[in-house]
């Protein structure tokens, strides 16, 4: 089964929403960077780059961070572990990180962000935005700063961020029909 | 997502094209890897590599090393001068009793053509051929075409020319399969004792004419004229070879296009190419030497990357 959680119209008002929390902590973002991680973090990740452009006129520090290298499943997973790219193009050290990505679940994938973004300096802070929160399964102690959605959902649903151009829904697909 | 084809890095000629564009797609991830202020990723942290040299080697064991260094491998090495190799063991008696010491992978060198085939048939690890004889340096000719890529672009219909000694060259042939399997024109240039009989049976052009080849090419690798391997006289003398055969920077000004001088390495400078060629813009030796770990890095990922 397969249904919509999150319509276009929502997420754009949730995006609003994180943009003025992003900004009522960050102000003019002078020190602060935005990192996206690779690969469904980015499209997240941009469109929070044109709200803050738009609401507020601001230009941010932006990055695409890849995790790869920092997995854990490293010659455990069936499936080959295959870079994409990074593109840092200002100092970490000193500044104050914002991890972007869509949903969060087990955590590791943060925590291996967390690891990959020391590869390129110390930071200051380092906060995180997710769209979606998948509660109940956190596998480390991890937690998001900034949440668009929190949602319930079981072991074997799947939750999936539909980007197209500025359209975007959020399905959850359950395998139990 | 795709993976490697193989599990052992033998030669270019058993590798298909996509192994090569998924090899070099991955370099790229890796340079950036080198290129920051921390350059090494715990991918293989427990993962134990031997690096076994029965032939000499500077540039690729250290470039190894490194790359097994910034991927967080356990490194052991080995060479022939230094082991029971001399006091008569076998080759794979050698191996086998490094495996047996718990290692996951193996870069070996060794002078007899296809004794990576023969160790990949007996022994349980991921086996990286560093040179085998005459036969394929592999790795070399994966840098070598990521090099040219970073320059050219797509390599599809670029000319490339390999000049020298290509009989004793096993950078030629592990180039030739590679460049030829990424779409390039390849041609080899040399004097006709150093270019072997049958070569044009790979599908590439054969020319004695040095000015004529650069001229018709995008990038030219220029080969070390291997006299170690040399037991005959395959021209007069040093003095006229690099007369014949070394390209020296008037010549390179005069041509039409400006074209992108390779060499692999260890220079015999004043005979292949004079100083100031090896020294000169056109010349991206360095970048090859640096590109060499990335290569070699992401070749010891994806090998690793099965369960």
């Amino acid at each position: 089964m397969k249904r919509i959680i999150l319509q276009y119209e929502q997420v754009d008002l949730i995006l609003t929403r994180l943009a003025h929390q992003l900004v009522e902590n960050h102000s003019d973002f002078s020190n602060t960077a935005l990192l996206a991680l690779q690969p469904r973090g980015t499209l997240l990740g941009q469109a929070l780059l044109q709200k803050l452009k738009s609401l507020f006129n601001i230009e941010v520090n932006y990055g695409t961070l890849d995790t790869t290298f920092h997995r854990d499943d490293f010659r455990r997973s069936d499936k080959p572990l295959i870079p994409n790219e990074v593109n840092i193009d200002f100092d970490i050290e000193g500044k104050r990180i914002i991890l972007i990505d869509d949903v969060l679940y087990t955590g590791r994938s943060i925590r291996a962000a967390l690891d990959a973004v020391n590869d390129y300096g110390r930071p200051d802070s380092i906060e995180l935005v997710t769209l979606i929160n998948r509660k109940y399964r956190r596998e480390v102690p991890i937690q998001p700063d900034y949440v668009g959605e929190e949602i319930d959902s079981r072991v074997d649903d799947y939750v999936k961020v539909d980007w197209e151009e500025k359209n975007c829904k959020v399905w959850i697909i359950t395998d139990n029909t | 997502m795709s993976a490697l084809s193989t599990n052992h890095l033998l030669g270019i000629q058993n590798i298909t094209s996509q192994d090569i564009k998924l090899i070099l797609d991955t370099a790229d991830s890796f340079k950036e890897v080198i290129n920051r202020p921390i350059k090494k990723v715990p991918s293989l942290r427990d993962v134990t590599i031997a690096n076994v040299f029965f032939e000499n080697s500077t540039r690729t064991k250290i470039s190894f090393e490194l790359a097994e260094k910034r991927l967080s491998a356990d490194v052991v090495n080995f060479s022939s001068s230094s082991s029971s190799v001399k006091k008569g063991e076998t080759l794979i008696d050698t191996v086998n009793n490094i495996l047996a010491m718990k290692v996951d992978m193996v870069v070996m060198r060794h002078p007899a053509p296809g004794a990576h085939q023969f160790l990949a048939r007996h022994i349980d690890a991921n086996i990286i051929n560093a040179g085998d004889g005459t036969h394929e340096h592999p790795t070399q000719a994966l840098l070598d075409a990521y090099s040219l890529r970073t320059e050219l672009g797509d390599l599809t219909d670029k000319k490339i020319v390999i000049v020298g000694d290509i009989l004793h060259s096993r950078v030629a042939l592990s180039n030739i399969y590679c460049l030829q399997k990424m779409g390039a024109k390849v041609r080899v240039c040399g004097p006709p004792t150093l270019l072997p009989k049958y070569i044009g049976s790979l599908g590439v052009e054969v020319s004695n004419d040095l000015r004529e080849s650069l001229e018709w090419c995008d990038a030219a690798n220029m080969l070390r004229i291997q006299l170690e391997r040399q037991e005959d006289k395959y021209f007069p003398s040093l003095r006229e070879y690099s007369t014949q055969y070394g390209v020296t920077l008037p010549m390179l000004k005069s041509l039409k296009k400006e074209i992108v001088l390779m060499h692999p390495g260890p220079i015999n400078r004043g005979v292949e190419i004079t100083s100031e060629v090896a020294d000169s813009d056109q010349s991206i030796i360095l970048n090859q030497v640096e590109n060499g770990v990335a290569v070699r890095m992401a070749v010891l990922y994806l090998l690793a990357n099965h369960k």
